[in-house]
């Protein structure tokens, strides 16, 4: 009976979200109280009924209840418990639930910490977020409902979890990755709330900022984790492989952060208004575009879910309803009125707009990238496919270009400045890292130009940013009262930026001085790559849960000291019959180790490869550091204190921060 | 004037949803062949096993499949249950074992249980070359006269089978 309750409580679900997508829309309008004071009871309840829901199904799931289909094609009695909770969105069913379920969480967010919003603001946020609940609880009602039983004759056991994604990485990516897909909702509503409203002004650019910045942290997180998993998961040592799949969640992080940058310009300056609605409205569509683009299987890529066209289908519809009703309204409601508010060119205001225009260049190319087989498949040109080469031929001088102007954002003034200031406070800085460049590649095998190039840019972020501190700091003594000098969000913009600069050192690192071997190898052999000796000591059977594996035992020499034992395995699942290369890694800050197993060659053989990956850490801990900066920065005092500045209009005032 | 150009994104988006709503109706794994409806093109190359010569003439009187297939190919090992059911079931499966060592290949159908009628031994893979082969494994299926009537890419399970594969198939074998 359970999956029935289960079932049950995704239509009260729904009905809520019903009520909550109009009620208090039409309070709004007709300024009735009592309506739109409906609106966070009912985002509650949303929640409360997603949340039964998916309960009912996560037991579905631990009970190995095989009558329930999703749990049937999913899950198996023989995978670890922990595996048999993630399968739960291991499944296109049951993660559209959880991407609902976020939503929900979201919109209760904003209930519980925006009581301070005038009333028909939040009902309005709150009602616009209520819509895309809708649309997405009836999607799975209608087209995907994870709740299917298979009765009578429902298997014994079930099909098992896709071995990819029985993974430690793959138990958080999928939440974190929607916390920031979904995320973008809120600034979304907002922008469609201000729209509708008819107050597009620097009060709505704080409201919405923090939110922004949230979800734009998990994001980076969730993309982060995602690249991390291919790495070690898929065996073949790549970071990114510009998929579509990748590229879609890539997208709206672009254009999130382009928003994030062009929100702080609205919110000091009260500039760009109409561009950051534009923002905040494309960062969602791009969610919901990538969630077409992975449910819909209008393109290939290595892991989409099972695709349907009549899923494709409704959202394709919800699609168009969502992003062509939010354009149409921006059309008619967004200010036309040029800014009296003036600022030269070479000013704060200007560099942003750079970053804006760069980022929104990336996206464009990224977009086109991904859609480019299917325009040309549509215009009956025949089939294409768009790799790598063309991604990192357009991407790459792009990044090139946003960093010498990275390096002079934090430091640049508002309205207007002068080469003359900027010269003298970066002289120092430009002299150290062009030193910097030019030696440290020296302490390398050979002078390689692409890591000078890199650590001359990575390093005069890093630099000119800590010139910035210091300027904030200079004026009291001692760490703590240095600390307590710098906001929230100016910690959280250091972080961001700082992350971003290890992330391209690493990524230029990784990507010039990367050695890869493939070898056959018998029991006894040894290899050396790198100065470091790998010695194939053992080859075992060996059992888990759920699979069989052949594991070989290598032992890791630097010189005469063992600096780690690897055993990678190759691993046959039982319920599925799949075969999945389980790598072996020794991590450090400044260099991988990487051995996976190939195909058993010959007698005893394996082929092996062999990785020396140095740096590669240092992209994910860049994104790391971006993902956390990005939540820091909510925590910033002016935020909370939201309840009190509600009035303030064009915050022109503190400018100077 | 201003208020038109506030349109554009709307107009782009359109033309987007245009082009997403179209390529719905398209499957990316489709990929055409020249040969559809057209003869088997001749070859004689030898047979696995026994290295006597198959021609395109043995290929005739009854609709059949044609496996493309090599070690090397991960997802051929995928598909391979699901052939060794079809095979039992009756459907006659043609094996083109494609730019492989022949040795190699035998060895795996000993392990892993033979679905094939007979399998041709296409080393350079001239005939997959005629055939217009992408990669493995792709699955034609060949009418009782001879002709291609259809082509698969990637792997064939049940679902493949008994929506795409089998109706071409049984037509193939009606005619």
């Amino acid at each position: 009976m359970t999956p029935e309750f289960g079932h049950l409580a995704l239509i009260i679900a729904f009905t809520l979200a019903c009520l909550l997508g109009t009620v208090p829309l039409w309070g709004a309008w007709r300024r009735d109280t009592l309506a739109m004071n409906l609106a966070p009871s009912l985002a509650l309840g949303v929640c409360v009924f997603l949340a039964i829901a998916f309960g009912f199904l996560t037991y579905a799931f631990l009970q190995d209840d095989f009558s329930v289909k999703v749990v049937a094609s999913n899950s198996n009695s023989l995978l670890p418990s922990v595996y048999k909770f993630s399968a739960v969105w291991g499944n296109h069913e049951g993660s559209l639930l959880l991407w609902v379920l976020i939503l929900s969480g979201w919109m209760t967010a904003v209930a519980f910490f925006s009581r301070g919003l005038p009333l028909p603001v939040l009902s309005r946020v709150l009602g616009v977020m209520g819509l895309v609940a809708v649309g997405f609880i009836a999607f799975s009602l209608f087209t995907s409902n994870p709740f299917e039983r298979l009765l009578p004759g429902s298997p014994v056991e079930g099909n098992d979890l896709n071995p990819l994604l029985q993974d430690p990485g793959l138990i958080i990516h999928p939440p974190l990755l929607y916390m920031g897909y979904v995320g973008f909702s809120v600034p979304f509503a907002f922008a469609i709330a201000a729209l509708l409203g008819g107050r597009l002004d620097a009060a709505w650019a704080r409201w919405s900022r923090p939110w922004t910045n949230v979800a734009w942290g998990f994001l980076s997180l969730g993309i982060m984790l995602g690249s991390w998993w291919a790495y070690y998961e898929l065996g073949w040592g790549g970071w990114w492989f510009w998929d579509p799949v990748e590229n879609a969640s890539f997208m709206p992080w672009l254009t999130g952060t382009a928003l994030v940058h062009s929100l702080a310009v609205t919110e000091k300056r009260g500039l760009f208004r109409s561009w950051t609605v534009l923002l905040a409205i494309a960062a969602f569509s791009l969610s919901l575009l990538g969630t077409f683009l992975v449910r819909s299987g209008v393109l290939t890529s290595v892991h989409a879910f099972a695709s349907d066209p009549e899923r494709g289908l409704f959202i394709l519809i919800f699609l168009g309803v969502v992003v062509g009703g939010s354009l149409v309204l921006y059309a008619l409601r967004a200010p036309t009125v040029a800014s009296r508010v003036h600022y030269g060119p070479l000013s704060r205001e200007a560099l942003l707009l750079f970053n804006n225009l760069v980022f929104c260049v990336a996206t464009l190319t990224v977009l086109l990238g991904t859609l480019f087989p299917l325009v040309m498949d549509a215009a009956g040109q025949g089939k294409y496919s768009v790799g790598p080469p063309y991604f990192n031929a357009v991407f790459v001088p792009l990044m090139a270009l946003l960093l010498p102007f990275m390096g002079i954002g934090p430091l640049s003034r508002w309205k207007r400045d002068t080469v003359a200031r900027w010269w003298q406070e970066l002289l120092l800085p430009a002299v150290t890292v062009v030193l910097l460049a030019a030696l440290l590649p020296l302490f390398g095998r050979e002078y390689n130009l692409w890591i000078a190039l890199a650590v001359l840019l990575a390093g005069w972020v890093v630099l000119s940013l800590a010139r910035d501190l210091r300027n904030r700091t200079a004026v009291v003594r001692g760490i703590r009262a240095k600390l307590a000098r710098l906001s929230p969000s100016y910690l959280g913009m250091v972080m961001g930026h700082c992350g971003f600069a290890a992330m391209v050192l690493g990524a230029v690192v990784v990507t010039q001085l990367s050695i890869e071997r493939d070898l056959k190898m018998v029991v006894g052999d040894s290899q050396t790559v790198s100065g470091y000796r790998f010695d194939f000591e053992r080859l075992d059977r060996v059992d888990g849960p759920n699979f069989s594996a052949d594991q070989a035992t290598f032992s890791v020499w630097d010189g005469d000291t063992q600096i780690a034992t690897l055993t990678p395995q190759k691993r046959r699942y039982i319920a599925s019959n799949q075969i999945m290369t389980e790598a072996a890694i020794d991590a450090g800050l400044m260099r991988d180790l990487y051995v996976a197993m190939g195909e058993p060659v010959g007698n005893d053989g394996w082929a092996i490869r062999l990785q020396y990956k140095p740096m590669i850490r240092w992209i994910w801990l860049g994104a790391l550091v971006i993902g956390i900066g990005g939540l820091v920065t909510a925590l910033d005092k002016r935020y909370r204190a939201q309840r009190s500045a509600v009035t303030a209009n064009a915050g022109v005032a503190d400018a100077a921060t | 004037m201003r208020r038109l150009r506030l349109f554009l994104p709307l107009a782009a988006f359109v033309l987007l949803a245009a082009v997403l709503y179209r390529g719905l109706s398209l499957d990316p794994t489709d990929l055409p062949s020249a040969l559809i409806g057209r003869a088997v093109p001749a070859f004689e190359l030898p047979d696995l096993d026994s290295g006597e010569p198959i021609t395109e003439q043995d290929l005739r009187g009854q609709s059949a499949l044609v496996n493309v297939w090599a070690t090397w190919c991960y997802s051929c090992r995928v598909e391979h249950p699901y052939l060794l059911e079809l095979a039992d079931a009756g459907v006659p499966i043609f094996g083109l074992n494609y730019k492989d060592e022949s040795a190699k290949a035998r060895e795996w159908l000993a392990d892993l249980g033979d679905p094939y009628t007979r399998t041709i031994a296409d080393k350079e893979g001239a005939l997959g070359l005629d055939l217009g082969v992408y990669g493995a494994p792709e699955t034609y299926v060949v009418g009782a006269n001879g002709t291609v009537l259809y082509r698969h890419v990637g792997v064939v399970d049940e679902r493949v089978w008994r929506d795409i594969l089998e109706p071409v198939y049984q037509a193939g074998s009606a005619r």
